[in-house]
């Protein structure tokens, strides 16, 4: 089995896998995607951690893997918003490249 | 019951004032006539008060804690003597309007305001402590500037009643804080209580006692044109002249008088000791020197008398300054001879002005004996009056100012003795020039004699001039009167002297101007000092301008740049400025703000992980 390093490694690669999509990025769906890579990445960490964490007992601390899975349904309903929204702004502005919705600028 | 009768004495010209002056705006008739019966009734109750007893009447009209401000009726022998000369030169002045202002367009404006100073004039002889005096100090003033500037169509009307109005205001700046400083000094306004408070002031208290003194003197000084702030009453003459004789003569400019009295009459002729009592006898001595040098070159006829109310004045403070040997008693006697002669030149001299169609200048009348004999003999016995000619009722009470004078400060007396030579100078002047010899206007040469309604008050006045200065009847009806200790006596040297001066004056006069067309002294380089009132109109003017220029200047700096530009535009520019800077963050691009974010939470992570 593989140790509680190269889980968190992975994570962290996934993580930065995400932020560098997002901020690199210019097409707002595929940033929407790196930001559910980065969400994984965080429950991966939480898996690994929850995991590796043994008690007394020889049995894992299931708090984390709980988390996890309150953070997927959460995720999934953010999902649906974010790309309503996606959808909505598309039909407004006919675009989906950031660096055409700066109408925010001070 | 005289409790009564001394509140509706107060209240009814108000009641009249504010009928007028809310329903009768349009029906001058009814509103003559409302004003007329109020001044009316208020001499008749005036008369029952002479007859009745002293009484006084007072209602709490403000309390904090023990501090007590009441509106009070003090009905002594002084506040019912000066009632008989408001309310009776006032009646007299009401009717004699009736004919003066017959063809007014703003007749009910003018009776209004006439009661609206009755009203005030009654609220200040009747006060039974200093705060109510104030407020209807303050009430005359605001009806003498309704009534200087009833004409306000005319700039000089106009610019009159302001100028009244502020130099006013100087003095009764002083005047209110010397209110308040006897009143911590005697711990009283109310004069019936300063009695007691005066004698708890020890002997170190009179320096502070001086001071109060002398600013409850600014007040005076104001009301009664005492120099120098005695500019705004020969100004003041461009007011209707029925007005000029109720307000700026015989009624109004005696206020100062009059509460200087009260106030020595309060708290004992002892405050007048010292510093303040010779400041008050030396002021009042100087504007009646000055007065009188100006008088003798006026040409209108209203500044001549003006002028000569303003020397009378003068006399009167002297007097009221001198304090001692019942000084303060014949400067009020002074006062009650002045207001019925001096009305009555007033009106006189009205009369002679609606006569010549409204001509003032005096070189522009002549003749007018002739035409218009019994004003022109009412005019000569008020003439005589102011003259202090034996036995007409000015003689009277100037010899007793004289006898005062003489035996406090010879000095004053000797300049008191001047003054009474200048008067008979300058009004054997205005008489001969305006009534004898040739009319020298086409005014003049019509004039006619008044009608009744003006020439019946005119015979009261004249009656009044007469008898009003016998002891027996002064005794009477007098504010104030001392009974001399020994009876008159033709062979006093005070009275040699004075009527030495008289003489001199009247010679003078006759043998100056008698047959001429044109003043032969106006070349003369120090009598055109005396017509150009020693230029003090304009020193003041000059002043002003200094002084409320420079004060401007730095006002205008500290307004323009230091609060102005300094602290409320700086600190709108700082705002600026920082909102600049921090817009350059709000660039609308959304990884730009997520680079900003991410930046930020490695921040807090650096700070809250390695930095301790």
């Amino acid at each position: 089995m593989a140790s509680l390093q190269e889980y968190l490694f992975i994570s962290g690669l996934l993580f930065a896998i995400g932020l560098a999509g997002v901020l690199v990025r210019r097409n707002i769906i595929v940033i929407f995607m790196c930001l559910e890579l980065m969400l994984s990445s965080a429950n991966l960490t939480l898996v690994a951690f929850s995991r590796f964490n043994t008690g007394t007992s020889g049995l894992p601390d299931y708090n984390g893997q709980v988390l996890v899975f309150f953070i997927i349904t959460v995720a999934a309903a953010e999902v649906a918003v974010g790309l309503a929204i996606i959808v909505a702004l598309y039909r407004a502005r006919q675009t989906v490249n950031v660096e055409d919705l700066t109408s925010m600028k001070g | 019951m005289l409790e009564l009768l001394g509140w509706l004495l107060l209240l009814l010209p108000l009641f009249s004032a504010a009928v007028i002056q809310l329903w009768l705006k349009e029906m001058p008739g009814t509103a003559v006539s409302m004003s007329i019966l109020s001044v009316v009734t208020t001499f008749l109750i005036t008369l029952i008060l002479l007859a009745g007893e002293d009484t006084s009447a007072a209602i709490n009209w403000a309390s904090a804690g023990s501090f007590h401000i009441e509106i009070g009726l003090l009905i002594d022998n002084l506040s019912k003597g000066m009632m008989l000369v408001v309310t009776g030169v006032g009646m007299l002045v009401h009717l004699f309007s009736l004919g003066y202002m017959k063809d007014d367009a703003a007749k009910a404006r003018y009776f209004g305001g006439l009661s609206i100073f009755m009203f005030s004039m009654t609220g200040i002889v009747l006060a039974s402590n200093f705060v109510m005096m104030f407020i209807f100090w303050e009430l005359v003033g605001f009806s003498s500037y309704l009534l200087i500037g009833h004409w306000f169509q005319k700039d000089s009307a106009a610019e009159a009643a302001k100028k009244a109005f502020l130099v006013n205001r100087i003095g009764d700046f002083g005047f209110m804080i010397g209110i308040l400083m006897l009143w911590g000094l005697f711990g009283t306004f109310a004069f019936a209580e300063m009695a007691d408070g005066a004698r708890a002031l020890g002997p170190d208290s009179s320096t502070v006692t001086g001071i109060a003194v002398l600013l409850v003197f600014c007040g005076a000084a104001g009301k009664s044109a005492q120099f120098p702030l005695h500019v705004w009453l020969p100004d003041a003459m461009e007011g209707p002249t029925p007005v000029s004789a109720l307000i700026h003569a015989a009624t109004m400019v005696a206020a100062g008088v009059y509460m200087l009295f009260r106030l020595q009459v309060s708290a004992g002729a002892l405050l007048f000791e010292g510093f303040a009592g010779t400041t008050i006898m030396w002021i009042g001595g100087i504007t009646s020197l000055l007065a009188a040098l100006m008088a003798t070159q006026q040409d209108d006829i209203k500044r001549v008398l003006a002028y000569s109310t303003l020397s009378q004045l003068g006399y009167m403070v002297m007097a009221v300054g001198l304090a001692g040997d019942h000084g303060g008693e014949a400067g009020m006697f002074h006062l009650y001879t002045h207001a019925w002669f001096k009305a009555l030149l007033f009106l006189g001299a009205g009369a002679v002005i609606y006569a010549c169609h409204h001509e003032q200048d005096i070189w522009k009348m002549g003749g007018l004996l002739g035409r218009m004999k019994k004003t022109a003999i009412t005019f000569a016995i008020g003439t005589g009056a102011l003259m202090a000619i034996c036995p007409l009722s000015g003689f009277w009470s100037k010899e007793q100012i004289l006898e005062a004078a003489h035996h406090e400060t010879p000095a004053l007396f000797w300049l008191a003795i001047v003054v009474a030579a200048l008067t008979p100078f300058y009004m054997t002047r205005l008489f001969i020039v305006a009534f004898l010899g040739q009319g020298r206007s086409r005014g003049a040469k019509e004039a006619r004699e008044a009608p009744g309604i003006m020439l019946y008050p005119l015979f009261a006045l004249a009656a009044m001039s007469i008898i009003a200065g016998f002891p027996s009847i002064a005794g009477k009806l007098s504010p104030a009167f001392h009974h001399p200790e020994h009876a008159f006596n033709p062979t006093n040297p005070i009275f040699l002297i004075s009527l030495a001066a008289l003489v001199t004056g009247i010679a003078a006069g006759v043998l100056l101007y008698r047959g001429r067309d044109s003043d032969p002294l106006a070349d003369n380089p120090v009598f055109r000092i005396f017509r150009n009132k020693f230029h003090l109109d304009e020193l003041y003017l000059v002043l002003v301008r200094c002084c409320q220029d420079a004060v401007a200047a730095v006002i205008h700096f500290f307004d323009e740049f230091l609060i102005g530009e300094l602290i409320v535009g700086g600190l709108a520019r700082s705002a600026t400025g920082l909102g600049n800077i921090f817009r350059r963050l709000q660039s609308g691009n959304l990884q730009g703000y997520a680079i900003l974010f991410g930046a930020g939470i490695i921040l807090v992570i650096y700070l809250t992980v390695f930095v301790r």
